[in-house]
């Protein structure tokens, strides 16, 4: 193997008391690559993220960030060490403006970075630009959704984690999130992306595991999207 | 009595609400900015104050600025300790635990300063050598002690500084989110220690100034030295409202500015009816504005 992926889980193990959540999951993320994460409600998606960013620990298991193993440390060493989460429900400041949101990420950002440092985020959601003085908490649910991405990318991270970035928004907006995560790949990040919409997901997806009672169920690739019954086995698996 | 009230709350009476409260506004944002990274009411924040006015007692014999000096440095290094030893392995515990451990520890600073004090069999020292402040002078045929002028000014210098300082700076607004939601905070990589250790620091900081200050009007030095001042800004950053610092800092200021008015508006033989009054008033802006006095727009929140 040439290169260590981005990411690399071996056998992650999170227990909630004395009920497993995550069992025994392994995955690679690799640098330009979206790795989709899809199954049902409670399947143990967002406790996988969460374990990743030392949110909340790991029974056992090994996670690599790089090459470097960052299970057990605490999220904000971890964001420094190039991990970003863009979390559920978004978790924008509302009382601070678009722009404070936007530095803040920077809190994350690793090397020095000159006066445009959020040029590149402005660029990609351009309605942020526009915005950039206003409170975020009046920004529309898409918006915020452009603001909590763009504000975990301003740090520059070497993997980008997404939990249920779609949620609760309208289909038009959704199709904006996926196309600006279809963009964001091209930067080269490797993106974890923990999603509801299955078919979106498998398609837009270098390869997408289907996760159900904590454990992988299924990978599948981005052909497998058309396959209605593919899917839907995914999700009685 | 309406006229004996009226003669009674003058200039000179108002000026002297003034300075008491620019002072406890100083303490309300020292208690607030704590309270906002830590979710700690620290009650032991008087006796950092205390410990502040021993220091110049104790170095009332220095020039003054070294003993204004030496009381920064026991204050802000007292503070610093308390977050070492005590917040910072207490971080994640309920508040009902944080909020007794710091009684505790105001018991026990109380307790140390009284050892110290007792050394020479008399309980209370007195700060001399900055005393001179608390002279009066003359505008417009107004009394106003020096200490006065100096406590508005500086609490609004202050003020401005921490305003400046949260608005403005990287540190400031890592302090900010951290207040606000400390969980993403960290998720965003903005380090807990750091800000907590810094907000610590502002806040031992503030202790200091009011110290000073405090000590210039009342030089006689006891262990229980601020303390009632502490339980009533306390009371005034409820009134308030303490989860927002420019609340808490109207409600101290608020508090401070009411206590000294009635002060000078009762009688002297009724001054013990002081705290009845200004509690009665607490009571009742807590029955018409559960979430605080100054807290607009917001719902009833839970308090402790």
């Amino acid at each position: 193997m040439a290169d260590a992926p981005a990411l690399s889980i071996r056998d992650l193990e999170v227990r909630y008391g004395a009920v497993p959540a995550v069992r025994n999951l392994s995955l690679d993320v690799g640098k330009g690559e979206i790795v989709g994460l899809i199954g049902p409600n409670g399947a143990g998606k967002s406790t996988t993220l969460h374990a990743i960013m030392g949110l909340v620990s790991a029974r056992s298991g090994i996670v690599k960030l790089d090459g470097h193993p960052v299970l057990g440390r605490k999220p904000e060493s971890i964001a420094h060490r190039g991990m970003a989460l863009v979390p559920e429900g978004r978790r924008i400041y509302g009382d601070f403006t678009v722009e404070e949101n936007l530095r803040l990420g920077l809190a994350a950002r690793r090397g020095r970075y000159g006066k445009d440092v959020l040029a590149g985020a402005y660029e990609l959601f351009p309605v942020l630009r526009d915005f950039r003085k206003r409170q975020a908490g009046v920004l529309s649910g898409g918006q915020q959704q452009q603001l909590a991405i763009a504000r975990a990318l301003v740090a520059q991270p070497d993997v980008l984690l997404l939990d249920e970035p779609s949620l609760g928004l309208a289909p038009s907006l959704v199709d904006d999130v996926f196309a600006a995560l279809a963009e964001i790949r091209e930067g080269g990040f490797a993106v974890l992306l923990v999603e509801q919409r299955a078919q979106r997901t498998v398609a837009l997806a270098d390869r997408t595991h289907v996760l159900s009672n904590g454990e992988l169920r299924l990978t599948l690739g981005p052909d497998d999207a058309g396959d209605t019954e593919k899917m839907v086995a995914a999700y009685f698996a | 009595m309406t006229a004996t009230v009226y003669a009674a709350v003058d200039a000179q009476t108002l000026a002297d609400a003034v300075g008491l409260g620019a002072i406890y506004a100083l303490m309300a944002v020292g208690i607030g900015l704590v309270f906002g990274v830590l979710r700690l009411v620290n009650f032991a924040y008087g006796q950092l104050i205390m410990a502040g006015a021993y220091t110049l007692a104790f170095t009332a014999h220095w020039r003054v600025v070294w003993s204004i000096v030496a009381c920064f440095v026991v204050v802000v290094a007292l503070s610093l300790l308390m977050d070492r030893a005590v917040f910072r392995p207490l971080r994640g515990a309920s508040p009902a635990v944080m909020l007794v451990t710091t009684f505790a520890i105001a018991f026990m600073l109380q307790a140390i300063a009284l050892l110290v004090d007792i050394r020479d069999d008399t309980i209370g020292e007195i700060a001399t050598s900055i005393a001179p402040l608390n002279q009066p002078t003359t505008i417009q045929g107004v009394d106003v002690r020096k200490i006065t002028i100096v406590a508005v000014v500086v609490a609004a210098v202050s003020l401005a500084l921490v305003a400046l300082l949260l608005l403005r700076t990287t540190i400031g607004l890592h302090m900010r989110a951290a207040s606000a939601d400390f969980g993403t905070a960290r998720l965003l990589g903005v380090r807990a220690n750091r800000v907590i250790a810094f907000a610590v620091l502002l806040s031992g900081l503030l202790a200091a100034i009011v110290s000073v200050m405090l000590t210039v009007q009342f030089p006689f030095v006891g262990p229980d030295f601020a303390l009632r001042d502490t339980i009533v800004v306390l009371v005034g950053v409820v009134v308030g409202g303490i989860d927002r610092l420019w609340t808490a800092t109207l409600g101290g200021f608020a508090i401070g500015f009411t206590t000294g008015v009635i002060n000078g508006a009762l009688p002297t033989e009724q001054t013990v009816f002081l705290p009845s009054a200004v509690f009665a008033l607490v009571i009742l802006v807590l029955l018409l504005r559960p979430a605080g006095l100054f807290a607009w727009g917001r719902g009833a929140v839970e308090r402790v």
